[in-house]
C-alpha cells in the first residue's frame, strides 16, 4: 500500500500552492486514472491521515475517476476501454497500446478562499 | 472569509519522482549502461532468475545489481555468489522502490564501468507500477505456480512493463500450467508484449532471453552514438 505516500504528495502540493497564493484550501480536486496504480478507497482514507497537523486539515479530497482512453488506429478514433483487462478497441476489437488517458495522478484544482 | 472559488493548478503528484527518473535515464544513456528492472509478486523467483542472469552474462559483460527488499539483506547475499557488484536497498516499510532510492544507491558507483545494471524491485505487483525508475526495460515475472490469470488480476503492472518472463517452467507439467491461457491473459492487458518462458533452475530458455538483452544493449548504444 503506497497510498499514504501518494496522499502526502497531494497534501504537499496543495500546501505549497496555498502558501504561494496566500489562500485557505477547503477542497482538493484530483484526477485519478484507472492505470495510475492507486486504489481510490485507500487514498481517501490516507488523505485524512496525511492532512493532520497541516494547513489542509479538515479539507476534502474530491476524486474524478479518469477511464482508460486509447486511440484505435483502425477506427482512427479515441475509444474508452470497457475494462483494463482488455486493451482492444471496444468497437472493432483491434488490440491497441496507444493509451491517451488513464495514467493521471494530478491535482488539477483547489477550492480556495482568501 | 470570502466565498470559496475554484482555481486550476494542474500538478502531477509524482512529478518529483518523474524528474529524478528522467535524470537517471539520461545518466544511464550517457554512461552506455542498459538498465533492466524486475517486478513480480513475492516468491515468483526473481532472485534465482537474477542470480542466473548475472552469472551467465558475467563472462562477457560487466554487470551489477541493486536489490530492493523490505527488511532483510538475504537477497544481496544470495546474489553476491554471482561475484557481480550487488547493493541492497532496504526500504523499511515502503512496498516499492522510488527513483530517489535508486539515485542514492548509485551515488558511489561509476556507471561507465558497466554494461548492464539490474534493479530488483520489492516483491509486489501493485505499488511499483506507479514509479518510473529511469530503467530502459521493465520485466514483469510470473511463475507457472501462480496461475494463468495473474495478468488479469494485476493489469496495471503488466501494462506498465515491456517484457513478460514466465518462470519456473520446470514445474509447468506438475501444476498443469495452461500456456495458451497465460499468453492470452498477457496479450489482453498488454498487446504485443514479448514473452519469455524459461527455467532459471535448469537453464532451459535462458539463452534466448539473454540474447534478447544483449541485442537491446547493442541497439541502445547504436542510438546513443547517432
Amino acid at each position: 500500500m503506497h497510498e499514504l505516500s501518494i496522499a502526502m504528495g497531494i497534501v504537499d502540493a496543495a500546501v505549497d500552492e496555498s502558501q504561494r497564493r496566500g489562500v485557505h484550501v477547503s477542497a482538493v480536486h484530483l484526477r485519478l486514472g484507472a492505470l495510475s496504480g492507486v486504489v481510490k478507497d485507500a487514498l481517501m482514507f490516507s488523505y485524512e491521515v496525511a492532512c493532520q497537523d497541516t494547513a489542509l486539515q479538515g479539507s476534502q479530497l474530491i476524486v474524478e475517476d479518469v477511464p482508460v482512453i486509447v486511440f484505435c488506429p483502425q477506427c482512427q478514433q479515441e475509444r474508452k476501454l470497457a475494462s483494463v483487462q482488455l486493451f482492444s478497441c471496444p468497437e472493432c476489437g483491434l488490440p491497441t497500446m496507444d493509451v491517451r488517458h488513464g495514467k493521471e495522478l494530478e491535482v488539477f484544482a483547489l477550492e480556495v478562499s482568501e | 472569509m470570502s466565498e470559496p472559488r475554484l482555481v486550476e493548478v494542474r500538478r502531477n503528484v509524482l512529478k518529483q519522482n518523474d524528474v529524478i527518473a528522467r535524470a537517471l535515464r539520461e545518466q544511464f544513456r550517457s554512461a552506455g549502461v542498459f538498465v533492466v528492472s524486475l517486478v513480480s509478486s513475492p516468491g515468483a523467483g526473481k532472485t534465482m532468475f537474477l542470480e542466473k542472469t548475472l552469472t551467465q552474462l558475467q563472462p562477457r559483460y560487466r554487470v551489477a545489481a541493486l536489490v530492493g527488499d523490505l527488511a532483510t539483506e538475504n537477497d544481496a547475499v544470495r546474489l553476491a555468489r554471482s561475484k557481480a557488484p550487488v547493493k541492497q536497498i532496504t526500504t523499511g516499510t515502503l512496498c516499492h522502490l522510488e527513483a530517489a532510492m535508486v539515485q542514492n544507491a548509485l551515488c558511489d558507483w561509476d556507471l561507465n564501468t558497466l554494461d548492464f545494471l539490474f534493479i530488483e524491485n520489492v516483491g509486489n505487483l501493485v505499488c511499483p507500477s506507479s514509479y518510473d525508475l529511469g530503467e530502459n526495460l521493465r520485466l514483469v515475472l510470473m511463475s507457472v505456480t501462480e496461475g494463468e490469470d495473474k495478468p488479469l488480476k494485476y493489469p496495471t503492472i503488466f501494462n506498465s512493463a515491456d517484457v513478460a518472463v514466465v518462470t519456473k517452467n520446470e514445474l509447468a507439467d506438475a501444476v498443469e500450467f495452461d500456456w495458451n491461457a497465460a499468453r492470452t491473459s498477457i496479450q489482453a492487458v498488454r498487446p504485443g508484449m514479448q514473452i519469455f518462458r524459461l527455467s532459471a533452475k535448469t537453464g532451459a530458455g535462458m539463452e534466448e532471453y539473454l540474447s534478447f538483452l544483449v541485442q537491446q544493449l547493442a541497439e541502445q548504444r547504436a542510438v546513443a552514438h547517432i
